[in-house]
């Protein structure tokens, strides 16, 4: 035979290992830079994302419309109005005819709230008897309503403690006991520093896993898989150099969005950005090799495509990016563990936020790892290199 | 060369109750132009996946270019070079960016530049080097196809169709590679259902539900079927018993 293939060694094979693989790399890096359309998606959709996350999806609930249905007209009453709309969680709108018109403004949703005061209000303070002012809020939505109710049982109880101290004849201004909050890591309690870890974390998942999720389905769509199937390539060789190319998409978008949030949002980086890098190359990895899971169990690019839509809502609902998972039931909650999400968001919330080290974050660095090369593995089994 | 670069011994294939290919043996000498002839469904394609390692066989066993295709299949893969029936390159990357990607899949090493230049000029498309896969002629498509096939220089190339849909110029400049590339030494074994075509091989194969059913030149494979027989005759008369 006259060819150099004959009777090679397997040493000498495995010494050339590298070559095909960056043959794959530099072909999937082309390929990648051809598809505007794609590359500008890729590019765009974070920003945007954080954008309409950060913005948008705000669920520090202030200034509810609340309308008034003050029947005691007098100093006394606007006072516990006007400490009411100080909160910031009542902006007081038009007054109320009566109590039914109260409550149609709010079923009509004309208002959120409304505060009624007794005719009597005045008068009995005055005249040292208990008296009852109504606070009703629209609980639709939880999350809104609460921090109205948390606000209102306050300026309740505040009011009640001046009164009776006057009653008492106390002077002095200082309550007994001063239980006093301070918020750890966001002390201005900003729901854009919850959210903008959150935010890299679902949609480095979301994205890349779609990106990779049509990868093996288009070769083979194209017939080019075929060709590819026919070469000495393995089945490793060909995975790798698919998702190769998204591993650096996934650190252009995680950095977009981290320079993006830190101008929009000033969400400080308060622990090491080096490990950030390291434990989101697990996370991409992850997401990737699930995306190229679906890829090699779909025949065609919708069902791929449909596939992955299949944990996108998880992805958002039981990982903890928008709702906390202290609060889920027994089954959601284990449900949670099963997402490579729950963990990086763990992770980054606590590295950008709380600045901790690998110290306080291993155990979740390890389950992205065991993810990613869990995933990894079963996507590599399923990709049948022979034609079946 | 000593004895047959391919030898395919009762090769068996079966898909469930299906025989696709029922215990065909041949031998092809290097350098050989060799057809395999047959309607669909008689199991050419079947049997070419076995002999590129692509499918294992339900029985029998075959040797390709020194490579055996159950125990080895890894190794005949660096050994062939495919091509297949559809266009399989990649339509968004150009003609020279297609040639280095294969020049890389079978580590060519430094030698890639000149094995990329070769066959541009051996495939007769320099000239379209620069242009993105996808938009070229169904010729050059093909020819491309076959650049990226030989790029390792391998001693056997399997080509599945190569002229389906290919007009009769384009046609011509393909079977006068085919030629130049048997006449250095290398053993092609190709496809067809173009009875024209039939006439440009050393020798053939004629298949019929899995079955070998005539080997040898065309003028035996012809004779073997009576006298004032052409291939075409034999071929409808195949195809109705199919059918």
């Amino acid at each position: 035979m006259n060819t150099a293939t004959a009777a090679l060694p397997a040493g000498f094979l495995a010494r050339h290992f590298p070559e095909r693989l960056r043959a794959i790399f530099w072909k999937e890096f082309i390929q990648m830079r051809r598809d505007k359309t794609t590359l500008r998606m890729m590019l765009g959709v974070p920003v945007m994302q954080l954008i309409l996350f950060g913005y948008a999806i705000n669920t520090d609930v202030r200034h509810l419309p609340t309308t008034v249905f003050d029947q005691s007209r007098t100093q006394q009453s606007r006072a516990l109005v006007d400490r009411l709309a100080a909160t910031g969680n009542f902006r007081i709108g038009a007054p109320a005819v009566s109590y039914a018109d109260a409550i149609a403004r709010i079923d009509q949703g004309r208002a959120r709230a409304a505060i009624v005061i007794p005719p009597d209000y005045a008068q009995s303070l005055k005249r040292g008897r208990p008296t009852a002012v109504q606070v009703l809020v629209d609980a639709t939505d939880p999350t809104a309503s609460q921090s109205a109710i948390g606000a209102a049982q306050l300026v309740g109880q505040r009011t009640n403690v001046e009164i009776l101290r006057a009653r008492a004849g106390l002077t002095s201004n200082v309550p007994p006991v001063d239980v006093r909050m301070r918020p750890l890591y966001n002390p201005a309690l900003k729901q854009a520093l919850f959210m903008v870890p959150g935010i890299i974390g679902a949609l480095l998942s979301n994205m890349l896993i779609i990106t990779t999720a049509i990868a093996v389905v288009r070769e083979r769509e194209a017939g080019t898989l075929e060709q590819l199937i026919v070469t000495p390539l393995n089945r490793w060789q060909i995975m790798t150099g698919k998702i190769a190319p998204y591993l650096l998409v996934g650190y252009v978008q995680m950095t977009t969005v981290l320079i993006a949030g830190s101008l929009m949002f000033h969400v400080p980086i308060r622990g090491s950005l080096l490990l950030i890098y390291a434990v989101s190359l697990l996370f991409i990895t992850a997401s990737l090799s699930l995306g190229l899971l679906f890829s090699t169990l779909a025949r065609t690019q919708a069902q791929a495509i449909q596939a992955s839509f299949f944990v996108l809502l998880p992805n958002i609902m039981l990982s903890g990016f928008m709702f906390p998972r202290e609060a889920m039931p027994a089954f959601a909650k284990a449900l949670g563990l099963f997402i490579p999400l729950t963990y990086y968001l763990q992770t980054l919330r606590g590295i950008i936020l709380k600045g901790v080290g690998i110290e306080a974050v291993w155990p979740q660095t390890l389950a992205l790892g065991a993810f990613a090369a869990v995933l990894f593995m079963l996507s590599v089994q399923r990709f049948h290199k022979q034609l079946e | 060369m000593s004895g047959p670069v391919i030898e395919a011994r009762d090769l068996v294939k079966t898909f469930g109750a299906l025989t696709a290919v029922d215990r065909v043996s041949f031998a092809i000498e290097a350098g050989e132009i060799f057809g395999m002839l047959g309607p669909n469904g008689s199991g050419k394609t079947t049997t070419i996946r076995m002999l590129c390692g692509l499918m294992s066989p339900t029985s029998g066993s075959a040797t390709v270019a020194g490579a055996d295709v159950v125990r080895e299949p890894d190794l005949v893969k660096t050994r062939i070079g495919y091509m297949s029936q559809a266009f399989g390159l990649y339509r968004d990357l150009t003609v020279e960016e297609n040639l280095r990607f294969y020049a890389g899949v079978y580590e060519i090493g430094a030698d890639a530049g000149e094995r990329v230049e070769w066959a541009l000029s051996a495939m007769r498309i320099a000239e379209t080097r620069g242009r993105l896969a996808g938009t070229l002629s169904g010729g050059n498509k093909q020819r491309l196809a076959l650049g990226c096939a030989t790029m390792h220089r391998p001693p056997v190339v399997f080509l599945d169709e190569p002229t389906a849909g290919v007009d009769p110029a384009a046609r011509r400049t393909f079977w006068q590679i085919i030629r130049e590339l048997s006449a250095q030494g290398t053993t092609m074994i190709v496809t067809t259902h173009y009875m024209d075509e039939a006439e440009r091989f050393d020798r053939l194969a004629m298949l019929s539900r899995g079955k070998l059913i005539a080997i040898g030149t065309p003028t035996e494979v012809r004779r073997s079927f009576g006298e004032n027989v052409t291939l075409e005759d034999i071929f409808v008369k195949l195809q109705e018993t199919v059918t």
